[in-house]
């Protein structure tokens, strides 16, 4: 079964904005699904419309097969979102907030509590549970969001950037938990500007760029087209000449360091043996960029290429 | 869980959450009406009421507690409906219920009951300040306890009307400073309107407050200017009209969703 199904969505703002241009794409239920755009995509317009924040101009969601327009309850009762924006009461408290929202989803207010208390310890939260939220740290109020959209305990949970302004440390924890839910049985989407994240998370991805989907696939279909990879090497003793090697780009960034694009046709040890025999020894070597990066970049890219052809035509 | 079990829940936990936040906030809520109409009781009923002696066949102190009650539940019903809403609005808490399985009637319904418990609460304590300066009395109490709920439901729909369409703090004062003090100063709070010109008294006809101060002023003391009739049929009709337009720019997301 279908979690969400998005039926050639379209959003025109009133001030001519066109948000979304006939959007359609499926998240089969468990599935750990990343949606994935440069700023002003269209992402949030989407999500917005997912959760009735936004009335669509066209088209239609359904989630678990309840149409967000004609049986918007029943659709909402399925969802839980964290929004990017923080957006709860700053004068109440956590355990209020999220007590609250349970209450919202016809939870009552015994069962909400407890509910709350699993939740908060879950996201390290329990020790705050009675302070008013402004006074919590922004770390603590995304995950505070997390909270709160845990409560209901939901069918699909939608996370829009929530690791936006998160240290590490507390951003894997995260990931920890959101893997755990999505383990639990919970079809999550999420979106996210570090792409790193969506990489290790997801198992497939939609790509949306000026209002439309530029890619929908699985995350490792998606790597695999990437039919080059860029290298960064550290050398040993300096180089002073670019060497050249063949079917590979290469560049100096300085005496000391090279940039390789080896084609996926040759391997790793060919770009090793080659430097061998002109005498370049290497120290180490890193990706340039996170693989899901250069596609992305690749793809957006295009997109914009695309849209800028199409207002020229036009 | 059915959807009539997920409604009540919701409704009970807006009224929480609303009873809450009044009580939270109470020195700006309850202590205010308290103290301003102590004043009034204070000035107009025994200082300057002393020397106006009757009015409508009542005592002046007498005649002015029915308005000065409505008076307090319709400041504090708009009141707290405009800001508790708007507040939510702008601080985009009010996510919270728009993306819940709450169908619109419901978050009315919380949001109206949450004003309805001020204006009524803030009402009761203007009478009990009213019992150290005169002696109270309540004719017909099912009328007072009708006109004193109806007109605070009237009003805090209202608010939530200003609060959709207000954009910033100011547009929340607009209406109450400019619109809702003067009708409800010039609705019959301090006198009756046989003391008013003929023209004047037709004008103040189109006043609706003037409608529910009287509704009230019949239940409490047994004498109104206008018949109860009239009273209940204008409420009756501000009632289903607000509830429509609330209802209808909720649905269409008006001030709310993009």
């Amino acid at each position: 079964m279908l979690a969400l199904e998005v039926d050639n969505l379209r959003k025109t703002y009133a001030n001519g904005v066109e948000a979304l241009k006939g959007v359609s794409l499926g998240v089969e239920e468990g599935d750990f699904f990343a949606l994935l755009g440069p700023n002003g995509a269209g992402k949030s317009t989407m999500i917005g419309i997912i959760s009735s924040l936004v009335n669509p101009t066209g088209g239609d969601v359904k989630v678990f097969g309840a149409s967000v327009r004609e049986q918007r309850s029943l659709a909402m009762s399925y969802l839980g979102l964290v929004p990017q924006e923080l957006n709860f009461n700053q004068f109440e408290k956590p355990l209020e907030i999220v007590v609250n929202q349970a209450g919202y989803y016809g939870i009552e207010k015994h069962e909400a509590a407890e509910r709350g208390e699993h939740y908060l310890k879950k996201l390290q939260l329990w020790d705050k549970h009675d302070k008013p939220s402004r006074m919590l740290s922004g770390g603590m109020k995304r995950r505070l969001m997390i909270a709160r959209a845990m409560v209901n305990q939901p069918r699909l949970l939608i996370l829009d950037e929530p690791t936006a302004g998160v240290d590490i440390e507390i951003r894997r924890s995260m990931w920890e938990l959101i893997e755990e839910i999505n383990a639990a049985g919970t079809t999550v989407i999420l979106t996210t500007h570090y792409l790193e994240e969506a990489e290790q998370l997801c198992r497939n991805i939609a790509i949306i760029d000026h209002g439309q989907i530029v890619e929908n696939t699985g995350m490792r279909e998606l790597l695999g087209k990437l039919d080059f990879e860029t290298f960064v090497l550290d050398l040993r003793e300096p180089v002073h000449d670019v060497p050249e090697l063949p079917e590979m780009a290469i560049s100096l960034r300085d005496e000391n360091t090279l940039e390789v694009t080896v084609p996926k046709s040759k391997s790793v040890n060919a770009l090793f043996a080659e430097l061998d025999e002109r005498g370049i020894h290497v120290l180490s070597m890193r990706n340039k960029s996170n693989r899901l990066e250069e596609l992305f970049m690749r793809l957006v890219d295009k997109g914009a290429q695309g849209a800028r052809e199409a207002g020229g035509a036009a | 869980m059915n959807q009539a079990q997920v409604n009540w829940v919701g409704y009970r936990t807006i009224v929480r959450k609303e009873i809450t936040r009044i009580l939270r906030i109470w020195a700006q809520t309850l202590v205010p009406p308290a103290i301003t109409m102590t004043l009034y009781f204070l000035i107009f009923g025994k200082i300057i009421g002393s020397r106006i002696g009757e009015m409508g066949d009542f005592d002046y102190m007498l005649f002015i507690v029915p308005g000065l009650v409505m008076m307090s539940v319709i400041t504090n019903s708009y009141g707290n409906m405009v800001s508790s809403f708007f507040g939510a609005k702008f601080g985009r808490h009010i996510e919270e219920l728009l993306i819940s399985p709450l169908p619109n009637w419901v978050i009315l319904a919380g949001y109206v009951t949450g004003a309805l418990a001020r204006g009524v609460g803030v009402g009761a304590v203007v009478l009990l300040v009213s019992m150290f300066f005169t002696e109270i009395r309540i004719e017909h109490p099912l009328i007072t306890l009708s006109v004193l709920i109806l007109t605070a439901i009237v009003f805090a729909m209202a608010g939530m009307v200003n609060a959709i369409f207000a954009q910033k703090f100011d547009d929340i004062a607009i209406i109450p400073t400019f619109v809702l003090a003067p009708l409800t100063y010039l609705g019959g709070v301090f006198y009756s309107i046989d003391l008013l010109p003929p023209f004047w008294e037709k004008v103040s006809a189109f006043n609706p407050i003037l409608y529910m101060v009287n509704g009230f002023r019949y239940g409490m003391l047994g004498a109104s200017d206008v018949a109860i009739g009239h009273s209940f049929a204008l409420i009756g009709v501000f009632t289903v009209g607000l509830a429509a337009t609330c209802l209808w720019l909720l649905h269409s997301g008006k001030g709310l969703r993009s």
